[in-house]
């Protein structure tokens, strides 16, 4: 019970911190200040929040629940790709985004979209579709609020009370504080994760008697010693997931973010040590969910193990029934907590459950961005701030907000995946297609409003594609594959366990890689509706000075 | 002849990334507990730092600054 007491303590001390923010602000009056911070952010807070702002549900309960299933490749499926290609991705595009916005008064890149391709509704549409992509990194904060508290409390509060309170309490902050309110608990989270998350590797090493006999031992082991290597995974499934990171740029949320700095060398902090934060966090929690298979002596562990075993020797003669039941059961999402649990006193448990909720909470960047987007890209864009006045269009945002993490709750109550599969297939998926917009929009004159149009309706489309097909085919037991589409005699579309592939990538490959060339062509073909001399000058001027760091990464 | 030089580094870096002759075995565990392959990618990690700070150092586009600056 101290665990789950010191947890409510925490979500206390977060929602003082968004009165405290509020207070500071002096209320929301201000869009800007409400939404932006003022643009004030120092270097220490724009780091560690926006460093924060990616370190979700996913960092810690998806990563470490994906390694106990799967091994040490979750560190280069997602942690050592991104440690390159984000902060290089905020280096090319989120200093132009900060550029620009600072000088064109930005609250949202939809915004820069329309003011870029000289567009309106195309502009809706990109919103509709940014928001419908983030239900998905929500759904996963609401899991890992659920099983956070579920695991800490010893099934007390149950999962959906948990998750039903994490969501309040992000939605609480997040109202009163803001931006502002989010960055500072945002760069909470990060210190008390990075101090917390050390400590939990410790205990956990000597209470498993030392992690070099709990290798050896996977080792000897034939079950487990693939845990150690990546020969379960094709180089071609391993490569894809380079294109995942390309997603964080796109993020809304992490677009807001770049606009909030004070300074542009307030940048530069950020970009060198983003790699390093990434590695203390991912590397517990990935090493931690691989040590996990070795912690047979903790029941609830052994429970999932053996339930993983059954799955993969008879998944596929059991009922559908049963085989969701035993892979509820073999789910890995809350291991790191149940290893602590099993290993630490009570009191490090309980600082780490809060810890793990503060990571889990990050869904309030994302809430943020939401309620931004809405009230700019909607309400005002059409009219209803001068209609009806900025009191109304704080509240509808609000509502709105409301309503979207209520469609989020209700799905994450029913969504039988893991919290990694979910974020890499929908959301992450979605995003990294969306990026052609940002990139075309930043660096090529050509783009047309049409262009964008294309890539956003094949992002949309595709995402639904691939939700269709795995509702529509069910996944086969680990290990195996279906295939659902073959031409002369190759297997283009296979379902698997975790999802679905396309001659062997990751749908986010072929996602990506035709918005790219949809944006292309189809601005080819639309020429006649490039943006005028005025507008074009406006975002190509930032190019004429040397050096030109959009040309470094291309 | 700069900008073709950091093309191909970052080029070279990213490919860097598919290390394939570690795919199949664990060992040598460094430091007695990472795989090799853990490791690999845990030092991968240090020198995307060190890369970035070369970027950040040597093509930090200060221009956007100004830029962003000459309507305030």
């Amino acid at each position: 019970m101290i665990p789950a007491l010191v947890v409510f303590a925490y979500l206390g001390i977060v929602l003082f911190v968004g009165v405290l923010a509020f207070r500071t602000a002096g209320g929301p009056s201000n869009a800007e200040e409400y939404f932006l911070a003022g643009r004030s952010l120092g270097p220490t807070v724009f780091l560690l929040s926006l460093f924060g702002a990616n370190m979700t549900a996913f960092s810690i309960l998806g990563a470490s629940g994906h390694a106990f299933a799967n091994g040490i490749v979750t560190f280069g499926l997602m942690a050592s790709s991104s440690a390159l290609i984000i902060p290089l991705s905020i280096f090319v595009i989120g200093t132009r985004l900060w550029a620009l916005g600072r000088r064109n008064g930005f609250m949202t890149t939809v915004q820069m979209f329309r003011d870029r391709w000289e567009c309106g509704h195309i502009g809706t549409v990109i919103f509709a579709v940014q928001a419908a992509l983030l239900v998905p990194y929500i759904v996963i904060a609401v899991m890992g609020g659920g099983t956070t508290l579920r695991t800490v409390s010893n099934g007390l509060v149950p999962y959906w009370l948990g998750g039903a309170v994490a969501s309040l309490v992000v939605m609480g902050y997040v109202f009163l504080g803001g931006m502002r309110g989010t960055a500072w608990v945002n760069a909470i989270q990060t210190v008390l994760f990075l101090l917390f998350g050390t400590i939990a590797v410790a205990v956990v090493g000597a209470g498993m008697g030392g992690f070099r006999e709990a290798v050896e031992a996977m080792l000897a082991t034939p079950s487990t010693a693939p845990l150690l290597t990546r020969e379960r995974i094709s180089p071609l499934y391993f490569f894809s997931y380079t294109f995942i990171p390309l997603s964080s740029i796109a993020f809304p949320h992490i677009g807001i973010f770049c606009l909030t700095a004070r300074r542009l060398g307030h940048f530069r902090k950020t970009i060198v040590l983003y790699p390093i934060c990434m590695l203390a966090i991912w590397l517990p929690s990935v090493f931690l969910g691989v040590a996990a298979n070795q912690a047979r002596n903790i029941p609830a562990i052994s429970e999932k193990i053996e339930a993983r075993a059954a799955l993969a020797g008879q998944g596929a003669d059991v009922s559908d029934g049963e085989r969701d039941r035993l892979r509820a059961q073999a789910s890995g999402d809350d291991v790191i907590l149940r290893l602590v649990q099993g290993y630490a006193p009570v009191w490090i448990f309980a600082l780490l459950g809060a810890a793990v909720m503060a990571a889990v909470m990050a869904s309030d960047s994302q809430i943020l961005a939401l309620s931004t987007m809405f009230t700019e890209d909607v309400f005002t864009f059409y009219g209803g701030k001068v209609r009806f006045g900025e009191s109304a269009q704080v509240r509808t945002g609000r509502i709105f907000i409301v309503l979207f993490t209520l469609v989020a709750y209700l799905i994450a109550l029913r969504v039988p995946q893991s919290i990694f599969d979910l974020a890499t297939q929908y959301a992450f998926a979605g995003y990294a297609a969306l990026t052609p917009l940002l990139v075309a929009a930043l660096f090529w004159r050509g783009s047309t409003k049409w262009g964008a149009l294309a890539s956003t309706v094949w992002t949309a489309a595709a995402v639904l594609g691939v939700a269709v097909l795995q509702a529509v085919v069910p996944a086969p037991p680990p290990g195996g594959a279906v295939a659902v589409v073959s031409a002369g005699g190759i297997e283009v579309i296979m379902r698997g366990a975790a999802g679905t592939t396309v001659l062997g990538f990751l749908p986010v490959v072929p996602m990506t890689i035709i918005s790219a060339l949809l944006m292309v062509v189809v601005s080819k073909f639309t020429a006649a509706s490039r943006p005028g001399p005025a507008t074009l000058a406006r975002y190509f001027e930032l190019s004429s000075s040397t050096p030109q760091p959009a040309a470094v990464a291309g | 002849m700069r900008k073709a030089v950091v093309y191909f580094g970052v080029a070279v870096f990213y490919a860097l990334h598919q290390d394939f002759w570690l795919w199949r075995e664990a060992r040598p565990l460094v430091f007695g507990v990472l795989p090799a392959g853990l490791f690999y990618h845990a030092a991968y990690m240090v020198v995307s730092s060190l890369l970035l700070w070369g970027l950040v150092r040597f093509l930090w586009p200060s221009h956007l600054e100004n830029t962003a600056t000459t309507r305030e």
